[in-house]
């Protein structure tokens, strides 16, 4: 290879690019989000209630359990119990703390459950096409026939209460969306040339999958599914509220809104407590999402 | 210079395609029951030797590009034969797909789409190589390698995204991504369409300079006259899914005879006042390829129309005073079969 071919066939202008020591993809998207503010605020929050909820025992002192008959619907700021008390006087901070474990878990195992069933069914469907994609989108469509929340609610009656089953009933729920995402953006990405062109280079449907079609893939239904998260948040405080999901004493925040909703005149604002806690959880991993979306277009920021 | 995959001696035609049709089926209706069938390719045979550049020209939608992607088998053919160096391409005697593939590669029109955006080029390029045994680091070396050899600094280069790129750049590296598996053969599909002129014939270059020190051979798909006569030995003229003519470079840009080519090269814009011509130029668009016209599928355009291309369908054959011709010089129609098309 002559330096004067070289010269030719290139313009010497692009000597003048510096060096840029590119980083893989995802270290790319990590350094991306590293410079967004708001994503890193938001997922500090995230990490706190995280922690509270794992280390409740560490930050909430009291019994989430065990309750006064003469300290009940103590204000918020009561010596002893700074978020005051619930209709049975039960410590609200360690309700608070302990209910976050089954909150969190309530929001994430079901959505992990139905991107992992989800992405797979949908990415099969598009990049297979033909019959097979004809019958997973078909199957899925009959589950979109039901309003979300009536769904759950059915399969959690067919199923009787319990956190397992509302987790399954939100998997359900959740499977459908996540297949359409998946199918979509897979069938897209099945049309572009360098999916085209991997297949022309003679390798293996399974290695096209790996290498060209997850990788492009992936950031959309990850996405979707963070976005998920604060929906089964939700639902699943919406399943516990109605009695569906897990069954008192255990402390959830869907529950607690629920039973100190008969407290909405007495104490207002330690009423509206579990409530807070649900939609800032669920904002926060709303804007996580929407950080993530962003991290992930390679086209933006360059 | 002989290599190892050289099997049938320099005479042997490297691709022999013959018969070659592709009819896909529109489906329509409450019951998804196929209304019609569009006839991209129909019948299409042509023989391409080694270390030849053909030519493949023709309006948008006339089947140019499907049938670079029937030859990779992208999409799959109704019918026809493909051999490849004297080896029937899918055939239990001959050799298989994939092993073809690994000979034949394409370069597509949109360079952009055709690279995974979050590879970066070195990985695009060493991605094939990869899948088929080599390591990440001598995979990686021969990107290094090849972007060197299309007059892109690996230092540069290697590490950066398709994004970061020009599209003559990003051109450059779709090139190299082809030569990865050191094939015999490269399609070049509208390869150099999407390029600004000055880019264009850059990248033209590169492709000969690449050619002789490869020993390739290209199939060129373009609907660029000039650039087909630059870069091609011999053309084929597609017309709604068939070939129309077909003959070496020479032949068909000093007399082309079929009454479709004709047209095609007198809407090529010249600056020569000797060569501009009064001949009509083509008016409407293709007739859809859903519905054919039967017979000659010109004749609804041509201006030489006779009763027999309503009937009958003309075959390839060479014209009548083809003294002047080189033998290969094959036209399909029925006018100029019969007597001479007075030349404009």
């Amino acid at each position: 290879m002559s330096q004067a071919t070289l010269d030719l066939a290139q313009p010497r202008i692009a000597d003048a690019v510096p060096l840029a020591s590119a980083p893989g993809y995802w270290k790319a998207v990590r350094q991306r989000l590293l410079r967004d503010p708001v994503t890193i605020a938001v997922t500090l929050v995230l990490c706190g209630i995280v922690f509270i909820s794992i280390g409740a025992p560490l930050v909430a002192h009291a019994d989430p359990y065990v309750g006064s008959v003469l300290g009940r619907l103590k204000p918020i700021g009561t010596p002893g119990h700074w978020l005051g008390t619930d209709e049975t006087g039960r410590d609200l901070w360690a309700r608070l703390c302990y209910g976050g474990r089954l909150s969190l878990l309530a929001g994430i195992l079901p959505v992990t459950i139905s991107l992992i069933v989800g992405g797979f069914l949908g990415i099969l469907a598009g990049y297979v096409g033909g019959l097979v994609g004809t019958l997973i989108m078909r199957t899925m469509d009959v589950f979109y026939a039901f309003p979300s929340i009536l769904l759950a609610i059915a399969i959690c009656g067919l199923l009787g209460n319990g956190l397992s089953n509302s987790v399954i009933a939100l998997s359900v729920v959740f499977i459908p969306p996540m297949v359409r995402i998946a199918d979509t953006v897979t069938t897209q990405a099945r049309q572009l040339d360098f999916v085209e062109a991997a297949r022309a280079s003679g390798t293996t449907t399974m290695q096209i999958i790996r290498y060209h079609v997850l990788a492009n893939v992936l950031g959309s239904i990850l996405v979707y599914a963070t976005s998920l998260i604060s929906v089964s948040i939700i639902l699943s405080a919406g399943l516990s509220f109605l009695g569906l999901g897990v069954t008192p004493p255990q402390p959830e925040w869907g529950l607690m809104l629920n039973s100190l909703r008969q407290a909405i005149y007495v104490q207002p604002y330690v009423a509206a407590l579990p409530g807070v806690m649900i939609f800032v959880t669920s904002m926060c991993f709303n804007l996580v999402s929407d950080g993530f979306r962003s991290a992930m277009d390679v086209r933006l920021n360059k | 210079m002989s290599d190892p995959r050289d099997r049938g001696g320099p005479a042997q035609p490297l691709l022999l395609v013959e018969g070659l049709r592709k009819h896909f089926p529109v489906r329509g209706g409450l019951l998804h029951r196929q209304v019609a069938t569009v006839q991209a390719v129909d019948e299409v045979s042509f023989s391409l030797g080694k270390g030849e550049t053909l030519g493949i020209v023709g309006e948008s939608g006339c089947g140019k590009s499907t049938t670079a992607r029937l030859l990779m088998r992208l999409i799959e053919p109704d019918a026809g034969e493909v051999v490849f160096d004297g080896d029937a391409v899918g055939d239990r005697h001959g050799i298989t797909v994939n092993a073809m593939r690994r000979q034949m590669q394409m370069v597509f029109q949109d360079s952009y789409s055709s690279l995974n955006p979050r590879m970066t080029i070195a990985e695009s390029i060493a991605y094939a190589p990869r899948m088929h045994g080599l390591s990440t680091k001598e995979g990686l070396a021969r990107a290094d390698d090849l972007l060197a050899q299309v007059g892109l600094t690996p230092r540069q280069y290697a590490r950066r995204y398709p994004h970061e790129l020009s599209g003559g750049q990003r051109q450059r590296v779709n090139i190299a991504r082809a030569l990865a598996l050191e094939p015999r053969l490269v399609i070049l599909d509208e390869a150099v369409s999407a390029l600004d002129k000055s880019i264009e014939a850059q990248v033209l270059n590169l492709l000969s300079e690449l050619k002789e020190r490869f020993n390739l051979t290209y199939l060129f798909i373009s609907h660029d006259l000039n650039v087909v006569e630059y870069v091609s030995d011999r053309v084929l003229v597609m017309y709604l899914g068939r070939v129309v003519e077909t003959g070496s470079v020479d032949s068909i840009y000093a007399r082309p005879r079929h009454p479709y080519t004709r047209a095609l090269f007198a809407s090529k814009p010249t600056l020569d006042p000797d060569r501009r011509t009064a001949e009509m130029p083509l008016t409407g668009d293709p007739p859809n390829p859903i519905d054919p016209p039967s017979g000659c599928r010109f004749r609804t355009r041509c201006a030489f129309a006779q009763p027999i291309c309503t009937g009958l369908s003309p075959t390839l054959s060479a014209p009548l005073d083809s003294a002047d011709s080189d033998g290969a010089h094959l036209v399909a129609c029925h006018i100029a079969e019969a007597q001479q098309v007075r030349h404009a």
